[in-house]
């Protein structure tokens, strides 16, 4: 399995990112390198700063300070000119959306276009986005709705869908895009617990074949089996982070993380 | 109470009411789709604009909602050919008013129903790497529209039955075909209970043929 090793770069590099809700410190110099290939999961008390942590990867959310790189690449600033001693500009909505077409991510409430069906979904973006005809796109549809069991439900509306296939229609519609990361923020969270199987059974697959994925989550279980890292987010920052098996080991000397595990131990079991 | 009701003088000038009927609902399709695009351009401007333009188009609206139709049409048919050097028909006079009046609640209409589209619905558009003009054409417009589509519906009723105000400037549409038979036969009772009929008919018939367009609209794919 992947790690971080320090002569690769990483594909993924968060670097001291600073960001505040007015006086609000919701993110505290976070740093975190993702290498190519890598699944880390975030985990964390709510309000820690997970979700948005994700949102400023691909630049759904601004950070005030710091950097966020994909493949060296800042994600959403650029630098100024230099007569203004080269102070970081927002890059442009144009060059915004170009970037996040390099990121895939999936909604904790799927968010699928309602007036478009399963395949419409999927094939949006693979138009609009990646200007491949509609054929094409179709096909490449009808591929990942079939890898995610759903190649029966292409024409389907998103409102006839149950919230598992509804995600897992999210999932393909991430993924069909090719990017180089995924971003899967508390993807089982508004399901049924029937459902959550059948969606991390996809994203287990994923992970099999090698995709890169951030993904923040409430399944430790599932974090600890598929993962090769885990982060613990604490009050806006990294408290700790490392395998699954240390992360998560019931004698951590990490206090906050040892209250956050008992806390969790006691309400799922 | 000796009065008798007597339909034949109604027939007999039928031709009135059903040219009449013709042209209310060609003065309202016209002012409604340039109402359409007012509103339109306006509430999307509005949803992404800072706060000058935003009090501008507020403006406009409040305006327009709180002045009654007949004033406008009066304003804009006898007042306005005083003040600027145009000549205008009164039933373009009209067109253009009602136009501008039903601008002012379309742009209500698509106001709340743009903002009324989930947030999740335009992240999701942008993590696809839809730009700003593909998330408002690809996303938030057809979102929108399911959403107000019965309030829209409301709104088109509405519009037609304020055709009739152009009876006051003698434009010879619905209620000004009525008023034409009461004034030659004085079947007053008689007039008024067919043209109430007629736009009774043709609001239901506009209100069922607009539900279609709501359940093709929720069902199309």
């Amino acid at each position: 399995m992947a790690a971080t090793s320090n002569n690769s770069p990483a594909l993924l590099d968060i670097a001291e990112v600073s960001k505040s809700f007015g006086s609000v410190e919701v993110l505290r110099s976070v740093s975190l390198k993702v290498a190519k290939g890598e699944v880390v999961a975030v985990i964390g008390p709510s309000g820690s700063g997970k979700t948005t942590l994700l949102r400023c990867v691909n630049f759904l959310e601004s950070y005030d300070s710091g950097s966020i790189r994909i493949d060296s690449k800042e994600v959403g600033f650029r630098p100024g000119p230099a007569r203004d001693s080269g102070a970081r500009q927002r890059r442009s909505e144009r060059d915004l959306a170009a970037m996040r077409a390099e990121t895939g991510m999936v909604f904790q409430s799927f968010n699928l276009f309602p007036h478009l069906t399963a395949a419409g979904n999927i094939m949006l973006g693979l138009t609009k986005v990646r200007g491949k005809s509609n054929a094409e796109a179709r096909s490449i549809a009808e591929h990942w709705l079939g890898r995610v069991g759903l190649a029966h439900k292409a024409d389907s509306l998103p409102a006839e869908l149950s919230g598992g296939q509804q995600q897992r229609v999210g999932i393909a519609r991430a993924v069909a895009m090719e990017p180089k990361i995924l971003l899967l923020d508390e993807i089982t969270s508004a399901l049924d617990p029937e459902l959550v199987g059948e969606v991390l059974a996809v994203v287990r697959s994923l992970a099999e074949e090698g995709m890169t994925m951030v993904m923040v989550t409430h399944e430790m279980a599932f974090a600890r089996d598929a993962s090769s890292r885990i982060v613990f987010m604490a009050d806006g920052g990294v408290s700790a982070v490392g395998p699954p098996k240390e992360v998560l080991a019931a004698e951590t000397t990490n206090e906050r993380l040892r209250t956050f595990l008992a806390r969790f131990r006691a309400s799922h079991f | 109470m000796g009065y008798t009701l007597n339909f034949n003088l109604i027939w007999r000038h039928f031709d009135k009411l059903w040219g009449g009927l013709l042209l209310s609902l060609e003065l309202a399709v016209i002012s409604i789709a340039i109402g359409i695009i007012i509103g339109l351009v306006l509430a999307v401007w509005y949803v992404s604009a800072g706060r000058v333009v935003r009090g501008i188009i507020a403006s406009y609206v409040e305006f327009i909602r709180n002045v009654p139709l007949i004033l406008l049409v009066y304003l804009v048919f006898y007042g306005l050919p005083t003040v600027i050097d145009l000549a205008y028909s009164a039933q373009t006079s009209f067109v253009a008013t009602l136009a501008v009046y039903s601008g002012a609640y379309l742009v209500e209409v698509f106001r709340s129903g743009l903002e009324a589209v989930p947030r999740g619905q335009l992240d999701a558009g942008k993590a696809i790497g839809l730009t700003p003009w593909q998330r408002l054409v690809h996303v938030r417009l057809p979102t929108m529209m399911r959403i107000t589509l019965p309030a829209l519906s409301n709104t088109f009723i509405s519009l037609f039955k304020d055709t009739s105000v152009a009876s006051v400037i003698s434009v010879p549409e619905l209620t000004y075909g009525a008023q034409w038979i009461n004034f030659n036969t004085f079947r007053i009772v008689e007039v008024y209970l067919v043209v109430t009929a007629m736009y009774l008919v043709t609001g239901y018939a506009l209100l069922f043929a607009l539900r279609l367009v709501e359940r093709w609209y929720r069902t199309a794919r």
